[in-house]
Order: C-alpha cells, then structure tokens, then sequence
C-alpha cells in the first residue's frame, strides 16, 4: 500500500467513511441504523459519523492511524435510504469487517455498536434498526444450550403449543405458598410455570426454600398427572458466582429448567449460563426485563429484532416475545419478523415485517418464543394462529385469577389450547371460528366455560406506540 | 356453575392420568381420529404406532409397533395398523406419532387407545 502523510485536524467524517460504491463482503457484519441528525447535518456526514464512531474513527486525525492499515479496518458506510412517511430521519447501511470483533463475544459487538456513539452530538437520536450477522460470526458462538426439538424430547410434548404461568402475587408469598400455586397450576395441565421475574432471593423467599418448595410441587404434578412438568427457577443474582450455586442447586434437585434475565443480568453472565446449561443438559428460559427501555422508542434506541439476535448467539431456550394480543406493547408483522429470527434457520430480508437483512443462522438451535402478559382463554384461537406449535403460551392471570382457582384456569387453558390444535388440523379457520370452537369445548369442560365467562370483556386495544415505518 | 367446584384430579383416579396432546379433550371417535391422521399425512410427516404398558407408560420408549410406515399416505392403512396393534395388545396403551424427518422431531404424537 502507499505511504501518506501526517495531516493533523478535523475532517469530515464523510471523506474516510462515506463509502457509496463499496460491495459489502459475505464476511462483513452489516447494521442498519435509524438516524436522526441535527438540524444542518448532511445525510452523508452524519452516516459517515457514525460509522466512524462505532468503528475505527475519533473526532480528529491522530499520526498513529498511520501505523496501521485503516483503509482494511474502517467501518464504511454504504448506503442511505429515506424512512417511509418521516423526512426527519433516514436509514444509513454501515459495513464492518469481521476483524472488529472477538469471536463468540455479543459484548464486544454491542459495545462497539452500541457505544459511545449513541451519545454523539452530531445526532439528535439514533436507533440501531438490523444487524446481519455473517455465518462466519454465528458460529463461534454457542447459541441456544438446547434449542426447540431437544426441548420437545426432553419434556415430551409434540404437536402443539406448551402452556405456561408466571406465579403471582409476585412478590411476598412464603416458598411453601408458593409451592402450593405451582402444584395447583401443574396438576390442572399447564407444562410450565415460572419465577417472576422480580423473584430472586428476597427476605420473605430465599432462593433455596423456593426450589425447594417449587421442586416438590412439579414432583407431585408429575407423579398425578403423569406428564412432565416443569418450573423456570430463576437463578439471575446479584454475582455470577451466586448465579452458578443456584443452577447447580436447581440441577441436584432435578429440575428440567432454569431461568435468567438476560439484559439486566448482562451478556457475560448469560453466555456463561448457557454454556453451563448446554454441559448440565438443562433448559434455559429468558427473561428480558429493561427491554423496553431500548427498543420501544421509535428513534433512539436498538430494535427487538437485534436483542433477539442477540440472544440467540449469547443462548437462551426460550425468549419472551410479546404477544400482539395481549397487554404489552408489539404489532403483528413485527413480532412475527423477530420470531422467525427466533426459531428460523434462514431469515430473508422482509421489510414488511422489519427484517432489513438476510441472516444466516447455520445450524444454530432455534428459540421457542414466550407470549406472555394480559391472555386469557379467549385470546387461545389468535395465539395458537399466530404463533403455531413451537411456542409457551403464558397464562399468569388467565390462569391464576380462574374463579375456581389455579388448577380449575390450568385446565381450562389446556382444553382451550387443545382444542384449537384439534380445530386447526381439520382445517378450520381458528380466528374466524373461534367463538364456535371454544363453545363446544367448553361443552365437556366446566373448567373452560366459567374462564370464558369471566374474561369474556377483556380487551387491550391501545394504539402501539412503536410502529414498523410504513408510507401512510 | 357459579359456585366454586373442586378440581376433581387424584393420584389413584386412571382418568386423572394424562397423555399430553389431546389428553384433555373428550375421546376422539373413528372420524376425529382419521382427521388428524390425515394432517400428519399432509405434513408429510411419518406415521408410527407404538404400543405400552399403563404401568411404564410414562418413558420415553414405548414398544414399536413393527416398524413406522415409511412414505404411507393412505389413511385406512395407518387406521387398520392402529387397530391390528390394538387387538394384539387390548391391555396396552397405544399411540400414533408423525416423524418430521425434515426437522428431526415429531410433528405429532396422541394416544389413540387407552389400555387398562
């Protein structure tokens, strides 16, 4: 290559990083970004900006770039495109070369994407939309410890949807209490039930009485029903070295399952949880509590879509998703664009639903997607249409608030989710028919019939407030 | 109906046990049962019949009913190899599961028979 001279200063960041005519190799991690620049800043330059500040650049010319070859190394920004019906931000393709970033480290990647740049001045917010993840990448990380068909063998449930409860009162209950709201939950049909996500080891519940407790009352459940059960114990602690003693305590007692945070607790700790998982032959359900603090603001931020990628090459098992029907937050060809991401070995781009790359998943183990918040009975024919059978649908109130009590709201979730897969193999049209086909369930369970009674007026229907950008 | 019911489930009850997919749903008669053989069929899926004992019915392996009718579409074949393990085995347990081969896992699996 040839030799250049020192020239210290500022440039603009265009000069080095703008980059219109560049080809992006199959090797490059891509990202798409949502910028919204001052006012005064040319496209370009704010693209170039970030693509700098993510990547090679600082805010001015240093003699020892020099020393290196920074043409090879430079994030390069490649393209640029409008936002459908907003003029106030764009989209800008940033190309990274795969040498930027340590193998099988999500945290290096985020904190080079994510970092200092999201706090630039140039910018008035900026949003990380996509990354395309080259094969290269994915497969020096672990992935999901298990993945969905391991899972299935594990608990032996095929052919359709599991079900699943969050045990409330959410806080405050004694172990022993709550084990009887777990036992209660099983014996009536659910597969599942998990920790809040809020439970980890408080003065009224330590951790070790709860999976003591909580382990007794799957046992129970198994033994009646004859089913495999299972209990997310949640292990996220204040330590890794806490997080660890409570997987292996959960492991000596037989569980099948455990569960983590993954954003507060941090990709490092959940990396390693998943790999410990993946040596223990245990379950990894993940929770993902402080997500909405990044991905629902439409302009600053990073999308759902990248904190599921994510996720999937840290290691999780299952992933909670949103609903589209419930009470949180998620429009329909959204939330079916990141659980393709989940559960897909190939995802094409699709920008009807969000998805800005292709991405390659090899043969990483897919994640089961969680629909949870806000369902009940009623809400069963959209779910079981929407998301198919590799998913939990998780039933806290629709299960616990049953009039007749958990085991009564269990049941009547397992005939409802029963009968739909029945309906759907016939080839009825669960959404159009689902009046008609929860009725004649609900014939032969009383269970069923006084939990469709009870939630018959509930509805969320607020606008959502991040939405796919789409001309209107 | 409005007043609270117990959840009538008992360890020493044989209706109390259960049989994952469809376990929950009153007995399927012939023509439910052909329906769902045809989705399998139609998913491309494998059929297999496998019988049990009630006592061990709870593992993973239940006894092989010769073997999984490779490539079988039609549904009166997969009723009449239900039925012939039936008769052969009247006390056992016996189920019909869909090999996803594409995917390495059971597209489904139900029990079409409840032994004693």
């Amino acid at each position: 290559m040839s030799a250049k001279k020192y020239d210290a200063g500022v440039k603009d960041y265009r000069e080095n990083y703008w980059t219109p005519n560049y080809e992006p190799k199959d090797t490059d991690l891509l990202a798409c970004f949502k910028i919204t620049p001052q006012e005064g800043v040319p496209k370009e330059e704010a693209a170039a900006a970030v693509a700098a500040e993510s990547s090679t650049g600082t805010w001015t010319t240093v003699w020892t770039d020099l020393l290196t070859d920074m043409e090879y190394y430079k994030g390069r920004a490649y393209r640029i495109e409008d936002v459908p019906g907003d003029d106030s931000c764009f989209y800008a393709f940033i190309a990274y070369p795969l040498d930027l970033f340590e193998e099988g480290s999500i945290v290096n990647v985020l904190t080079s994407l994510v970092g200092n740049v999201f706090g630039f001045k140039a910018l008035r917010a900026l949003r990380l939309e996509d990354i395309r993840f080259p094969v290269a990448y994915v497969m020096t990380c672990g992935g999901p410890p298990n993945g969905i068909q391991v899972e299935r063998d594990k608990m032996n449930k095929y052919g359709r949807p599991m079900l699943g409860c969050t045990i409330k009162p959410k806080l405050g209950l004694s172990a022993k209490n709550y084990g009887r709201a777990v036992y209660e939950c099983l014996r009536g049909g659910l597969d599942f039930t998990k920790d809040d996500e809020n439970v980890n080891s408080q003065p009224f519940m330590r951790w070790r009485n709860r999976f003591e407790s909580v382990m007794e009352a799957v046992n129970q459940a198994e033994t009646e029903t004859g089913e495999r059960k299972g209990h997310y114990l949640n292990v996220t602690a204040g330590t890794v070295e806490e997080m660890y003693k409570r997987a292996e305590f959960a492991k000596e007692l037989g569980s099948r399952i455990i569960m983590h945070d993954f954003f507060t607790a941090g990709f490092t700790a959940n990396t390693s949880l998943a790999n410990w998982c993946r040596d223990n032959g245990m379950l990894l359900h993940i929770h993902r509590a402080m997500h909405a603090v990044v991905d629902r603001n439409p302009y600053h931020g990073i999308h759902f879509r990248v904190l599921t990628k994510c996720l999937r090459l840290s290691g999780g098992d299952h992933l909670h998703s949103g609903t589209v029907v419930g009470k949180l937050e998620g429009d329909r060809e959204a939330t079916l664009g990141w659980i393709d991401l989940m559960r897909e070995s190939f995802v094409p781009e699709n920008r009807k639903r969000g998805i800005f790359f292709d991405q390659d998943f090899a043969h990483m183990p897919g994640v089961m997607p969680v629909a949870s918040g806000g369902i009940h009975v009623w809400h069963m024919p959209a779910l079981v249409s929407i998301f198919g059978d590799d998913a939990v649908l998780q039933f806290g109130g629709g299960t616990l608030g049953h009039p007749w009590g958990n085991a009564a709201g269990a049941a009547a979730n397992r005939v409802a989710a029963e009968a739909c897969v029945k309906a759907r193999n016939e080839g009825r049209y669960l959404e159009k028919e689902s009046r008609d086909i929860l009725t004649e369930a609900a014939k032969h369970s009383p269970e069923l019939a006084i939990a469709m009674e009870t939630w018959k007026e509930i509805k969320f229907e607020f606008d959502v407030v991040d939405k796919l950008d789409a001309a209107s | 109906m409005t007043e609270v019911q117990e959840y009538k489930s008992r360890l020493n009850d044989r209706a109390s046990k259960k049989f994952e997919t469809f376990s929950y749903l009153p007995p399927m008669d012939e023509n439910d049962i052909r329906k769902q053989i045809s989705y399998m069929v139609e998913k491309g899926w494998n059929p297999a019949v496998e019988h049990v004992e009630p006592a061990r019915a709870s593992c993973d392996y239940w006894y092989m009913w010769k073997l999984p009718l490779f490539g079988e579409k039609n549904v009166d074949k997969i009723m009449e190899a239900l039925n012939d393990c039936k008769s052969a085995h009247p006390s056992d347990h016996v189920r019909i599961v869909g090999y996803d081969n594409g995917r390495q896992t059971r597209g489904q699996a139900m029990v079409v028979f409840r032994g004693d």
